[in-house]
């Protein structure tokens, strides 16, 4: 086993995903620690451009018409027989809709252990992970096998992974790719006829609180009165109650509105890490530990029922005044 | 007939003020209030729509723990054929994800399953995700976030979300573990009257699950409550001035 710290680099449609560069960030943090260097895994066809601003010592490409579009399969047949010749000391992967389908997987097939949901590497090389929706931390200490751990969004600023390019390119032929158990079809684009929400100045956003399909034009109302749009976490969507393009979060748009309202949100990883590009956000919650209040400006511990009437009527008298 | 499994579990309700047990390295378990985790919810959904749709035995294996009586008869209301709880564990320690895959793959090969769906994620998982580890140890393809699954012969046609609303239509070769994010109609309702029947006319299979390791080969140095570097501003008062409070500060920030 050497020392190096390996990062599974994502990409979706010929794009670098953020996650990437926010796990160099996290593995320049632990190789200070461990005395290792650096290295990227960038597995796709065509792709090789994409390492050339990520803050790496080394990139080993592996380029395979089957790498192209990711595919849980492939991509991780090959990181097995990667990993096999280069022993890694740790592996990122992101907690995201691709790390996410590999890592618990070639945790189980090599029997490497996976600490979960990394938000930071502390000086002392300490994982902190955050759990239970934001509500819960722990610090762990790698063991002296070769771990892998899941990276989320939060901790590190994508600009701090950003660099490069890496000092060296290393190539690496694929596995046998064929007899493939996971097909991709077809790619479906979000629905554009409706606003985009990643682009709007004011934002609603409404969670579970809201409780009823019914209670939905309630935040329609204060939106009309601001100008702005509704949007929504996941529970609102599941029901059904809005349109998945009004989602916000992990598998949803990330916005950057000037006002971001948020009512009955509790603020779970997942939805936080869409709305970190607010520039301002004011939260009514009835739990005041929600981690919503963690990066709100702003705070109610309310029931939003209650506050939504007298709130209604005075931006009422005061547009009207 | 097609044959589903279903592996939902129970996880720490975060509404309820959430302890860390005197440890300091675990959460608190003796007080915890728990319910169903949300994408298994949407899994069983998943489940039960299928077998309308093209005929399944649906069976719903779960963690023994306070309320999972409730909860697998709530399934079986629902449409649940089986219901099994496992037995034997730590009160006090939380298995690694990876041993319990072991185990959960063990009882899955003697059902030999045509589809085994779960929740993609559960909050308090800190040794990974559960479906692709079950999936690696029964040697069978895996695919998470997905919402909505068909079956076509021998093959499952699904959706995988990705972030900004892109979708990835799949097709998998069964038999397979999907981990699921969202069902293709919102989780049912089922009345409490109909549960209640189902505790007097379905049974749950007890099957003692083996040793379970709890250290997954890392160490946990502390678990704590996030302190938060800046916590908001709180607005108070009654509702009306909170209202006015902040009507203002929309009026400041020029939006009125």
């Amino acid at each position: 086993m050497t020392q190096d710290i390996y990062v599974v680099i994502e990409h979706i449609q010929g794009e670098l995903s953020d996650i990437s560069y926010i796990m160099t960030a996290a593995a320049n943090a632990l190789a200070k620690s461990q005395d290792g260097n650096t290295v990227g895994i960038l597995l796709g066809s065509g792709v090789e451009s994409l390492k050339d601003n990520l803050a790496l010592d080394r990139v080993i490409y592996c380029d395979h018409p089957a790498l192209e579009n990711f595919s849980c399969d492939a991509w991780k047949r090959t990181l097995i027989a990667l990993f096999g010749e280069y022993s890694p000391r740790v592996v990122f992967f992101g907690n995201t809709t691709i790390g996410a389908d590999l890592c618990s997987s070639i945790s189980a097939h090599l029997d490497y252990p996976i600490i979960s949901a990394c938000l930071k590497i502390s000086d002392q090389g300490l994982i902190t992970s955050q759990i239970c929706g934001g509500k819960i931390m722990a610090d762990s200490q790698i063991s002296d096998k070769p771990t892998i751990i899941s990276m989320n969004p939060g901790g590190y600023k994508p600009e701090e992974g950003q660099g490069g390019p890496p000092g060296e390119t290393l190539t690496f032929q694929a596995p046998g790719l064929d007899d493939l158990k996971v097909k991709l079809v077809q790619f479906i684009a979000p629905d554009t006829s409706d606003v985009d929400i990643s682009q709007e100045k004011v934002l609603v956003a409404i969670g579970r609180g809201i409780q009823t399909e019914d209670n939905v034009e309630l935040a329609e109302e204060l939106a009309g009165l601001l100008g702005g749009t509704v949007c929504a976490s996941r529970p609102v969507i599941d029901q059904g109650w809005l349109p998945t393009s009004r989602l916000v979060g992990k598998s949803g748009k990330s916005v950057k509105p000037e006002l971001y309202i948020s009512l009955g949100i509790s603020g779970a990883t997942e939805h936080l890490e869409g709305i970190t590009g607010s520039n301002i956000i004011i939260a009514v919650n009835s739990d005041p530990d929600a981690p919503i209040f963690d990066i709100a400006k702003y705070g109610i511990e309310a029931d939003l029922f209650d506050l939504i009437d007298p709130l209604l009527e005075q931006i009422e008298a005061a547009k009207n005044g | 007939m097609t044959e589903i499994v279903v592996i939902s579990r129970l996880v720490p309700d975060l509404v309820e003020e959430l302890e860390i047990a005197p440890s300091g390295k675990a959460l608190d378990l003796a007080w915890l209030r728990l319910i169903i985790n949300e994408f298994d919810n949407h899994a069983i959904e998943q489940a039960v729509i299928l077998k309308e749709k093209i005929g399944a035995n649906v069976t719903v294996i779960s963690l023994e723990a306070e309320g999972v009586e409730d909860m697998l008869f709530t399934t079986a209301a629902k449409g649940a054929d089986r219901l099994i709880k496992l037995t034997g564990l730590d009160e006090e320690a939380k298995p690694t994800n990876q041993s319990l895959a072991q185990s959960l793959a063990d009882l899955i090969k003697e059902i030999n399953p045509d589809l085994i769906l779960t929740g993609v994620q559960a909050h308090d998982d800190l040794t990974g995700d559960l479906g692709p580890q079950i999936a690696e140890f029964l040697d069978l393809p895996y695919v998470g976030y997905i919402s909505g699954v068909s079956v076509d012969g021998p093959l499952a046609k699904t959706f995988k979300e990705y972030p900004g609303g892109l979708l990835a239509e799949m097709e998998i070769t069964l038999p397979a573990v999907l981990g699921i994010q969202a069902s293709e109609q919102p989780p049912r309702y089922v009345a409490i009257s109909k549960v209640r029947q189902m505790m007097s006319t379905a049974s749950i299979e007890e099957l003692a699950i083996g040793d379970l390791d709890v250290e997954g080969g890392f160490t946990i140095d502390r678990m704590y409550l996030p302190e938060a570097a800046e916590k908001a501003e709180m607005l108070e008062g009654s509702e009306e001035e909170v209202a006015a409070q902040l009507t203002s500060i929309l009026q400041d920030l020029g939006l009125l």
